[in-house]
């Protein structure tokens, strides 16, 4: 179990559950929610590293701005939803199609 | 014993990431998502990194999810807990994301990585916060900055219009 | 001065514009008076700075000196971009004119703008447009050279556009903005050929590995032409001169700075910064172009009614000028050109604001909304009504001419200087000189024409000369200043030959050799000028007289009449008056069948593959469906067809949305293309 590939595998599944929730879904917020998962499958890669690779803390380090970005990026995307959904009455961004055409 | 552990986090992480990404009612994606978050912190845990977990643990669950939900409920009618939302194109990803899956196994078994001795565990919290005020203050006075920005940002989007 | 404050000086020069171009953007419309004091004193302190720049530069009196800053950018492993600063003389020079031209802009803006509603965006982005001008003049390498090149193209398609209620304001802005696309194409292949046979973008280094025969031949020929070619679009030479004409849908002050005295002349400073990578061929083609350019847009200039459209032309003109010269190889006299073309340029480019500004005030005045305010033919005897006016434009009338005791004589002296003695070198390319000489009898001609028509003679509308008044002191003092920059001292100190250029500027800037092996020295260079001088100035001083004795006789006496000799020229005369109908021509032979060609595209694609092959993929899955569903009911398992329906409807969904434009399906194939790529990449 202690190795660096069952970290990453596990990250690979996160990230790829991450990216079909982004592809699949229709509405806006659980979009937003496979977005959360893939800045989770990238912050466990960084702390894999970090650890197999002799505790270098700058990993750490990393990870913590990834997470302080994930903060101000649901912030600023949920304020999107919201006024997406004030104009248009829904959130289901497949509706959501002003630019085409 | 440690073993058992490790196997139930992650299969409760993936599991309830799973959840996230399949489910076809809102706020049970959101119920999952906090247990996929809780996973992840111990398997932050389980890499050493106690300060993180705990970050995991304050920062998403304790802020980004519950922005989420209030997200799900300012967007639609909260009487309806049932707010079901369908997904598309759901064979396609599969193939596509089950390729990304190939590709990145691939990539990790054919890879050398990096890696060093064993290293005792330590103690990361000083030594954060030293990197941080020491080596990384210009960034993180940035993401302060950053997230001051979001912070207005947020506040003038969702501001019904005048 | 020592190096490091030079560095310092140069870099606030170049931030400082920024900093007001953010105030202004940002915050300018809530400040007192709309901020247009933020951005003023901004670059009266670059100018400060500058002069104290130039004073060192004199003092220390080292035609030698430079001073290179860099730091690394990117770094990829091979792919190595430094970008630094470079400080010489030609630099300094040409930060104070950017410094002096922009602060006179700011200044004469405060009157011309009054009462604006863009006024706090205008000044922003006049600031944006210095920062990114000073970027250019300092660039050490072609990338931020480049990066500072589209700057200017954008801050230049944003003032064009500065009035862009107006339809033709708004179509000038694109076109500009279009036509310099073409030649940044041009710029981008000659950067990434250099690079990937060079490996560097720094200027010395470039010439370091030309000289020591990295690179030659055909490949260094195309390299340079493609850099010419960004430098023909900026510096409006035939055939990409369309847009500056039209540029003058913006504001006049705008006009002077970007368009007459700095921004045009980028195209001249890149060549003369590159000039040693250019090889005989590429300098041949450059001299050409240049000097048709240079008689061509002047023959336009003759017959424009317009006063800005004489200008625009004789700017064109001017410009071929100093490609010419870049041609010929002695680019110094065509940057000596540049310097002294862009004071009484920009100075020209005023005096016909502050007309134009009497012009409409006084229109105003009779709520005449009709009459066009810039027309020359509604002009007429303004010189009692605006004598500073008059004055100022005379002075550079005179210059621009070529006319003893002024500058423009010496730097189009020393032009015309280089092309004979490069005539002289090579008898075949005889029309060289030809162009110049004729370029400089037409340009007096025109150039007394407009001072004639616009301030000598009978007012031509009776009715608004009593309200023609001169412009107010804001306007007044750049055309004073610029116009006393205009005589011949402030080129020719420590000395006062008014007949040779021998002064500060040839002792301190000096031609560096050209790196291609084979091209001639610049000492040789300076030879065949040298012993080209008096011939040249003996010729130039004739066409400058003849020109000036034409419209002399024509405008002023009016002993022959200008519109019997239109009638009888009735065919050149008309070429002209419609500029030889380039744009006529570009819009038949060029975007129409670019439109019919798109319209095709089009209809191919909408016409022919949506309806049939779409639609009618989507008719038969219907049909299938339909089918299947029919069997599905009659017997078979209701699980397993369901799932087949649905992954059809599936494939059928996802084939309608092919071109839908939602994002999630432009991801995912996005993102199958990925997986395509690395699985074909590995096995």
């Amino acid at each position: 179990m202690d190795s660096l590939n069952t970290y990453l595998f596990i990250a690979a599944i996160l990230f790829s559950l991450g990216l079909f929730g982004v592809i699949t879904r229709r509405n806006g917020v659980a979009v937003l929610m496979g977005i959360e998962l893939i800045l989770n499958a990238a912050n466990l890669n960084f702390l894999a590293f970090a650890k197999y690779g002799g505790m270098n803390i700058v990993g750490h380090i990393f990870a913590l701005f990834v997470i302080i970005m994930a903060a101000a990026e649901a912030a600023v995307a949920l304020a999107i939803i919201i006024n997406i959904y004030n104009n248009f009455r829904t959130i289901n961004i497949d509706d959501v199609r002003e630019l085409q055409q | 014993m440690i073993d058992v552990a490790f196997w139930f986090v992650v299969i409760l992480t993936l599991g309830s990431a799973l959840i996230v990404v399949l489910n076809e009612k809102l706020v049970y994606s959101a119920i999952a998502l906090l247990f996929t978050l809780f996973g992840v912190a111990s398997l932050y845990v389980f890499l050493w990194a106690d300060f993180l977990a705990g970050a995991q643990v304050v920062i998403y669950v304790g802020g980004i999810l519950v922005l989420i939900i209030f997200g799900i409920m300012l967007t639609n009618r909260i009487t309806s807990v049932n707010i079901s939302h369908t997904s598309v194109q759901k064979g396609m990803g599969g193939v596509a994301v089950l390729g990304i899956i190939i590709v990145l196994g691939i990539m990790i078994l054919n890879t050398p990585w990096y890696q060093t001795e064993f290293v005792e565990p330590a103690q990361t919290t000083a030594t954060i916060g030293t990197l941080l005020m020491m080596e990384y203050l210009l960034p993180f006075e940035v993401a302060s900055l950053l997230l001051l920005a979001a912070l207005i940002g947020a506040a003038m989007l969702s501001r019904s219009g005048e | 001065m020592t190096g490091n404050m030079i560095m310092d000086y140069s870099l606030l020069i170049l931030f400082l514009p920024l900093a007001a171009f953010v105030i202004q953007i940002f915050i300018g419309k809530r400040l007192p008076r709309q901020g247009d004091w933020v951005s003023i004193s901004a670059v009266i302190t670059t100018l400060i700075l500058a002069i104290a720049m130039f004073a060192s530069m004199l003092i220390g009196h080292d035609p030698e000196f430079a001073q290179e800053a860099s730091f690394t950018w990117l770094d990829m492993g091979a792919f190595h971009i430094e970008l630094g600063f470079l400080v010489d003389n030609i630099t300094i020079t040409m930060l104070l004119v950017v410094a002096l031209i922009s602060t006179m802009t700011h200044i004469f803006s405060i009157k011309y703008l009054e009462g604006d509603i863009r006024y706090s965006r205008y000044f922003a982005y006049l600031g944006l447009f210095t920062f990114s001008m000073n970027g250019i003049v300092l660039a050490n390498n072609l990338i931020s050279m480049y990066m500072f090149w589209e700057l200017v193209g954008v801050s230049s398609f944003l003032l064009i556009g500065h009035w862009f209620e107006k339809e033709s304001a708004a179509d000038a802005a694109k076109k500009a903005f279009l036509t310099n696309r073409v030649g940044d194409i041009g710029f981008f292949i000659g950067i990434m050929l250099i690079f990937s046979t060079l490996g560097t973008f720094v200027f010395s280094e470039i010439f370091d590995g030309i000289a020591a025969g990295k690179m030659g031949g055909t490949v260094l020929t195309f390299a340079g032409l493609g850099l010419f070619l960004g430098a023909m679009a900026k510096s409006s030479q035939f055939p990409l001169h369309i847009w500056l004409p039209d540029a003058m849908e913006g504001p006049t002050p705008v006009s002077a700075l970007m368009h007459a005295a700095t921004m045009v002349a980028a195209g001249v400073y890149l060549c003369v910064r590159l000039f040693p990578l250019f090889t005989p061929d590429a300098l041949l083609v450059i001299a050409y172009v240049g000097g048709f350019t240079a008689l061509f847009a002047a023959t336009i200039a003759i017959t424009q009614n317009d006063i800005k459209k004489v200008l625009a032309y004789s700017t064109v003109s001017q410009l071929g000028y100093m490609i010419l010269s870049v041609g010929t190889g002695a680019y110094i006299a065509g940057f000596f050109h540049l310097v002294t073309h862009a004071m009484f340029k920009a100075c020209l480019f005023y005096g016909s604001g502050s007309v134009i500004h009497a012009m409409h005030h006084a229109l105003h005045k009779k709520h005449d909304h009709e009459t066009d305010p810039q027309d020359m033919r509604n002009m007429g005897g303004f010189k009692n009504k605006m004598p500073v006016t008059y004055w100022a434009m005379l002075i550079s009338t005179l210059a621009i001419s070529g006319v003893p005791l002024f500058s423009g004589f010496l730097s189009k002296d020393a032009i015309l200087a280089g092309t004979l003695s490069f005539a002289s070198h090579h008898p075949t390319h005889f029309l060289l000189p030809v162009f110049g000489f004729g370029a400089a009898a037409i340009t007096a001609f025109y150039m007394f024409r407009l001072i004639f028509m616009t301030f000598h003679g009978q007012p031509q509308i009776a009715e608004i000369a009593d309200d023609i008044h001169e412009s107010p002191k804001e306007m007044t003092f750049p055309l004073i200043l610029l116009s006393s920059m205009s005589i011949f001292i402030f080129y020719t100190l420590p000395y006062f030959n008014p007949f040779s250029d021998h002064g500060w500027f040839t002792e301190l800037i000096i031609a560096s050799d050209a790196a291609v092996p084979g091209n001639p020295s610049a000492h040789y260079i300076a030879e065949g000028v040298h012993h080209a001088h008096y011939t040249a100035m003996a010729l130039s001083l004739f066409v400058a007289a003849l020109g000036i004795f034409l419209s002399w006789t024509f405008y002023y006496k009016k002993k022959l009449s200008a519109d019997e000799w239109s009638e009888k020229l009735k065919p050149m005369y008309n070429l002209s008056l419609n500029k030889y109908f380039f744009d006529e021509n570009y819009n038949r032979f060029l975007y129409q069948p670019f439109l019919k060609l798109s319209g095709l595209v089009a209809y191919i694609d909408w016409d022919l593959y949506d309806k049939y092959f779409i639609n009618g993929f989507g008719r038969v899955t219907k049909v299938l469906s339909f089918f299947t569903g029919r069997l599905d009911y009659d017997g078979l398992d209701q699980t397993i067809v369901d799932g087949i329906g649905r992954s059809v409807r599936q494939a059928g969904g996802i084939l309608k949305f092919l071109q839908t434009g939602r994002l999630q399906s432009y991801l995912l194939f996005a993102l199958l293309g990925v997986v395509i790529i690395v699985l074909v990449q590995s096995f």
